[in-house]
């Protein structure tokens, strides 16, 4: 058997390896098994993190900052060489806002196969095997990829990243890119949403999100009462983003984040297969509907069919008679 | 302005999970009569384009479509939006294609059409949620791609796109011809006027296939050989759902709080 060579194409934001990253040289320590070799490639630093989580290797693209180039296109062109000078048998992105459009665009120019938004990737015979949730989070399909290299994208919160162990050896090695001629695409502008939000939506044990349930904005309001007092973070569906109700980091989904609460309170949202995809993997989900046949109540733990105005502030009421029972 | 929008016929995606079936055999899905659509991300890119049209005064919009004979509804539910023309490409002569196939046929059949200032597609297929070929279509032409747009407008002759990031979102420009995948955040499609339907039937709808593209299967290389699909299902659900009534939401609140609080989860 020939050695698999893994590359992780590594979201470095700030100069460490975003979570997705992690999971990934996880995911590619198993697919290239005892003999293989792991790859990084990095534009933006993170190179001992990388090794720490795995990396043997860490292809160090840049110098550090891409400035106002699309960053997709900063990529593809760096990868394009690297991938020319050391072939990889397989290559994995997150699928991310960069990843989604890298990978595919990055297959078309190595006339590779891909598959996207994967949550489960091993090597059978040799050949990389994909599933990946489809029709709307409705069905699974499983793909085997022929090509080599073949490419995936690899969902958040699919795999569990390695323990770090800054002991690890790995090297680093350092590719000059040549400049990129034909790039015509420049950023102009650049608007961050409030990333305490969205850093809390990740880690935080209780999520309590809304759907078009709730009736309008001021539904989140309710909410934010729960939220306070399970000391959860807010979320909501495509749908309460899409009308406004909400800032759109909050979105959890097949196209929004996918979280993994101890709890996961839905209210006011039917449960489409889309939602699930984002929420499924909760330990609990606590479903509050006014629709007793709403699809949610099929993936819930808990349910209670009634209207959120009045069971979530009698919640939140009895939540606080509990504490102030309790010594602290 | 010469606009070309990518757009595909599928089943409605908002249909209920109850009414969902898959031929496990024949790894496809079973479909249902009288239930299809424009893919919705396909049905926004058409909305970017008419929106750029309404901005500028004048733009000619086409629509490009793969698929079999019924995508044509596709088309005239397009038209009916407000775009100018239409353009099928039956598929049945391809044999089976996979997102490099059916990027090189629309890419093709595209350059075969015309020059575009912009080519725009849904970001993905609302089916196989993909999101392969609008990328693909841009790399075959040769053309940047700037992905997940929630506005796309014409600026001192650039194109200027708002594109949704992970955290947030940027503005990018270019100057034309550029290939732009459209985002769910770009908001509602306008519905067709009866006016628009009217006007609709008048529109040119033009029919290729592999013979007037010149294109044969053997020229779109072996998918089989790229990419096989082993199995679809649909994943199994077991509904345990411990539903909690009372006589007040006092009383439904009291035994939640019990109930979370002896599984330990707050």
């Amino acid at each position: 058997m020939t050695n698999r060579q893994v590359l992780v194409a590594a979201e470095c934001p700030n100069g460490a390896p975003s979570a997705l990253t992690r999971e990934l040289l996880g995911l590619a320590r198993t697919l290239a098994g005892a003999d293989g070799t792991v790859s990084a490639a990095t534009l933006l630093g993170g190179e001992e993190s990388l090794i720490a989580h795995g990396a043997d290797v860490v292809f160090a693209l840049g110098e550090g900052s891409t400035g106002d180039r699309y960053l997709a296109r900063v990529w593809l062109h760096a990868l394009g060489e690297l991938l020319s000078q050391h072939p990889h048998t397989y290559v994995l992105f997150g699928h991310t806002a960069l990843g989604s459009e890298l990978g595919p665009r990055l297959a078309f120019r190595l006339k590779a196969a891909i598959a996207t938004a994967c949550e489960h990737v091993e090597v059978l015979e040799g050949e990389l095997v994909a599933t990946r949730p489809c029709f709307g989070n409705k069905a699974r399909e499983v793909l085997a990829l022929k090509t080599a290299p073949s490419l995936v994208t690899v969902r958040e919160k699919a795999y569990e990243p390695l323990e770090p162990n800054p002991r690890r050896n790995g090297r680093v090695v350092r590719i000059a890119v040549s400049p990129d001629g034909a790039e015509s695409v420049r950023i102009v502008a650049r608007h961050q949403e409030n990333l305490a939000d969205a850093a809390r939506l990740e880690t935080a044990k209780i999520v309590v999100a809304g759907g078009r349930g709730l009736g309008g904005a001021d539904g989140f309001k309710v909410l934010e009462r729960l939220a306070a007092a399970v000391g959860g973070a807010l979320g909501g569906s495509r749908v309460a983003c899409d009308l406004g109700w909400c800032p759109r980091g909050w979105q959890i989904g097949l196209s929004g984040k996918t979280v993994t609460p101890e709890l996961y309170v839905a209210v006011g949202i039917s449960g489409a297969s889309h939602h699930l995809a984002g929420c499924g993997k909760a330990r609990a989900i606590l479903a509050i509907n006014t629709d007793p046949q709403a699809a949610i109540f099929k993936d819930a733990s808990y349910g209670v069919v009634g209207d959120y105005k009045k069971i979530i502030p009698a919640l939140v009421e009895e939540l606080e008679k509990e504490r102030s029972a309790q010594p602290t | 302005m010469r606009i070309a929008v990518c757009i595909k016929e599928i089943q409605n995606p908002e249909l209920a999970s109850s009414s969902f079936r898959v031929d496990e055999a024949r790894k496809a899905v079973i479909p249902l009569d009288g239930l299809l659509v424009i893919s919705p991300f396909d049905e926004q890119a058409i909305e970017a384009a008419l929106r750029i049209r309404d901005r500028l005064g004048a733009a000619q919009i086409t629509l490009f479509t793969l698929g079999p004979k019924s995508s044509q509804g596709a088309i005239k539910r397009g038209l009916s939006m407000g775009a100018d023309a239409g353009i099928v490409i039956a598929d049945s002569e391809f044999g089976p294609l996979d997102a490099f196939g059916t990027a090189t046929i629309l890419a093709h059949a595209i350059r075969r059409t015309g020059e575009f200032d912009l080519i725009l597609t849904g970001r993905q297929a609302a089916d196989w949620d993909a999101g392969i070929v609008g990328c693909g279509i841009g790399e075959l032409l040769g053309l940047p791609v700037i992905t997940f747009a929630r506005d796309v407008r014409i600026a001192d002759g650039k194109v200027v796109v708002d594109r949704m990031l992970d955290d947030g979102w940027e503005t990018v420009e270019t100057p034309p011809p550029c290939l732009i995948t459209v985002a769910n955040e770009l908001g509602e499609p306008r519905k067709a006027t009866l006016r628009e339907t009217m006007r609709a039937s008048k529109k040119p709808i033009t029919q290729l296939d592999a013979a007037l593209l010149g294109l044969s299967p053997e020229s779109l290389g072996s998918p089989a050989l790229r990419l096989v699909r082993n199995r679809l299902f649909i994943p199994k659900k077991e509904s345990t759902c411990e539903m909690f009534a009372g006589e007040s939401a006092r009383e439904v609140a009291q035994r939640l709080v019990q109930r979370l609080t002896a599984a330990q989860l707050i």
